[in-house]
């Protein structure tokens, strides 16, 4: 690859500004997400950190602001266009094809690199390209044993491990990883915290978590949001010891989902 | 059922079928041909509703304008050779559903359900009402396309039997072609929109052109079933393309089970069959079909094609005892 350096800004957000009606779920919300870096998004309940994600992935137009990917301007794109450039996104709730097996998930993903519809007599299971690339991104996502099983019938932190290897396969340098660990169990946890690590020396991810004990354990940068706002952005000790975050989030009584 | 128990069912049927001229009876020579032609229709609409997700309520549309074509190309060009007519009529039904698609598959759900009923409807009423259609009548095909090349006669459809084989054959090629593209990459995207349209979207797929593919291929297919249609009994009537005949072809579908092309087929048979055989009994037979479409998807919601999975669950679940 090319342009591997680190700290290099993959994905930039300016003053993104979301309204639905009067409600305001994000206001002016700069974010910045570099090569090699994990960086979460923490916030109580309803702190917009959702919003934000769909915002920068495409799902949700922004009401003002500017997006920017690797100093392109993308703030009007699609999702599907996003993805082509080079964003991939998991979703809060398990968002695959459970009737497809792990492989075919993953190759249909690796297949959107390469789309070519006119080719109506070939055959999807003897597209080599699409099939090894597949087995390596299903690798990487610690999903190795399960590569022919069903899809449908994976536990859920391994189906949510699955959704991992297909935003892999489709080349993307920005991963926006909505609760990758919800509703998981402590031994699925640390596996997919595993996975997680693993992930960014070439990428840079956006997580939006709630597991405290992940975040802390994962995070290079955390932004914190309240009520639609940037609160706080900095690395980990820093928010630790900041006395708003404690106020506005720690100290309520809608702190430490874990 | 196992891959090679399936082909095998799948061989004989097509045997059985192959044999049925051996009868000498000319109506139930039609009627097979009839059934093979709406399996045809059948499966052209399942690539839509069991593999796509588009439930299309107006299907008939392409099937009737393909029939129309013969008749109308027919009364204005005199007899017309089958190797022109057969492209043509694919072509014009292909050319509607693509125009048609552009708008319908903007919309999702029950708008989808009912903008492809209405756009099926207009189609109605230019055969139905204007002097391009002649009338609730309908219209002869004077001649059948002739196969002639040159000097040479492949086969002839005034042949009962030609005509039936023809017909064999074009839905064992349509069925073998459908099998094909639903193993290809495209085929895959396809069932991947069912299943899921936003995730394919997020993963980088421009989904409108995809189910505009698979719109306008299903139009040209149903509209090899309307040709057929036309050659095979000589006239057609604007009913070919009401929404009785948008209805009755879904139901073939759910029927026989959907996502399942030999689903269609077998759709399509049966509800043939039933048809016939109820309008033997009883003028009411609609009656009588109505409730055992209601029983069927009641009971058996996947459709016939579930029945052999069903029994051996049955037999398994027995032998656990």
């Amino acid at each position: 690859m090319s342009q591997t350096s680190k700290n290099e800004v993959l994905l930039e957000a300016r003053k993104l500004t979301r309204r639905f009606g009067g409600l305001v779920a994000n206001q002016d919300i700069d974010v910045t997400l570099e090569r090699g870096m994990i960086h979460v998004l923490l916030g109580p309940n309803g702190a917009g950190k959702s919003t934000c994600i769909n915002m920068l992935s495409g799902d949700l137009p922004p009401s003002e602001g500017e997006i920017r990917y690797l100093g392109k301007d993308i703030t009007r794109l699609s999702a599907a266009q996003r993805s082509q450039e080079g964003i991939g996104r998991s979703y809060q709730r398990t968002n695959i094809f459970p009737q497809f097996t792990v492989l075919e998930n993953v190759r249909l993903a690796a297949q959107s690199r390469r789309q070519q519809p006119w080719r109506i007599f070939s055959k999807a299971m003897e597209q080599q390209w699409a099939l090894e690339k597949a087995r390596a991104c299903i690798e990487e996502a610690g999903l190795g044993r399960r590569v022919d099983w069903l899809s449908g019938v994976l536990s859920h932190g391994e189906q949510r491990q699955l959704e991992i290897a297909m935003v892999l396969a489709t080349d993307a340098q920005v991963l926006l990883l909505d609760e990758p660990l919800a509703g998981m169990g402590s031994e699925e946890s640390a596996s997919m915290v595993a996975v997680l690590k693993r992930l960014p020396q070439t990428r840079g991810i956006l997580l939006v978590e709630h597991d405290m004990d992940a975040v802390f354990a994962v995070a290079d940068r955390i932004t914190v949001m309240v009520n639609g706002q940037l609160l706080e952005c900095g690395p980990p000790a820093q928010i630790k010891a900041s006395v708003a975050v404690q106020q506005a989030y720690l100290g309520t009584e809608d702190s430490f989902h874990v | 059922m196992n891959v090679n128990a399936s082909l095998i069912v799948k061989l004989i049927a097509v045997a059985a079928i192959a044999c049925v001229p051996i009868s000498g009876e000319s109506f139930y020579v039609e009627l097979v041909a009839k059934m093979l032609l709406m399996a045809i229709f059948a499966m052209s609409l399942d690539l839509l509703v069991g593999f796509t997700g588009l439930v299309s309520f107006g299907h008939a549309a392409y099937f009737g304008i393909a029939a129309y074509s013969v008749a109308l190309f027919t009364a204005k060009f005199g007899q017309m050779s089958l190797w022109v007519m057969l492209p043509a009529a694919i072509l014009l039904s292909a050319a509607a559903a693509l125009v048609i698609g552009i708008f319908v598959i903007r919309t999702k759900g029950i708008y989808f359900i009912m903008v492809t009923l209405a756009f099926a409807q207009m189609a109605y009423f230019v055969f139905h009402d204007t002097p391009l259609g002649g009338g609730s009548d309908g219209v002869y095909v004077d001649a059948r396309p002739t196969a002639a090349i040159g000097s040479w006669v492949p086969f002839d459809l005034d042949n009962e039997l030609h005509m039936f084989y023809f017909v064999l054959v074009m839905m064992l090629l349509v069925y073998l072609f459908l099998h094909r593209v639903l193993q290809s990459p495209f085929g895959r995207v396809l069932m991947g929109i069912k299943s899921n349209e936003h995730r394919m979207q997020s993963l980088g797929y421009f989904t409108f052109g995809y189910k505009l593919a698979a719109f306008t291929l299903a139009g040209a297919l149903g509209g090899v079933a309307g040709f057929l249609y036309a050659v095979l009994f000589g006239f057609v009537t604007p009913e070919l393309l009401s929404w009785h005949e948008s209805g009755n072809v879904l139901l073939m579908v759910i029927l026989g089970g959907m996502g399942n092309l030999a689903g269609a087929v077998l759709g399509a048979f049966a509800f043939e069959a039933m048809r016939e055989f109820f309008a033997d009994i009883t003028k009411y037979w609609q009656l009588l079909m109505g409730g055992v479409i209601v029983a069927l998807v009641l009971f058996l919601p996947g459709g016939l094609t579930a029945i052999p999975g069903r029994i051996k669950r049955a037999l398994q679940g027995g032998g656990a005892k």
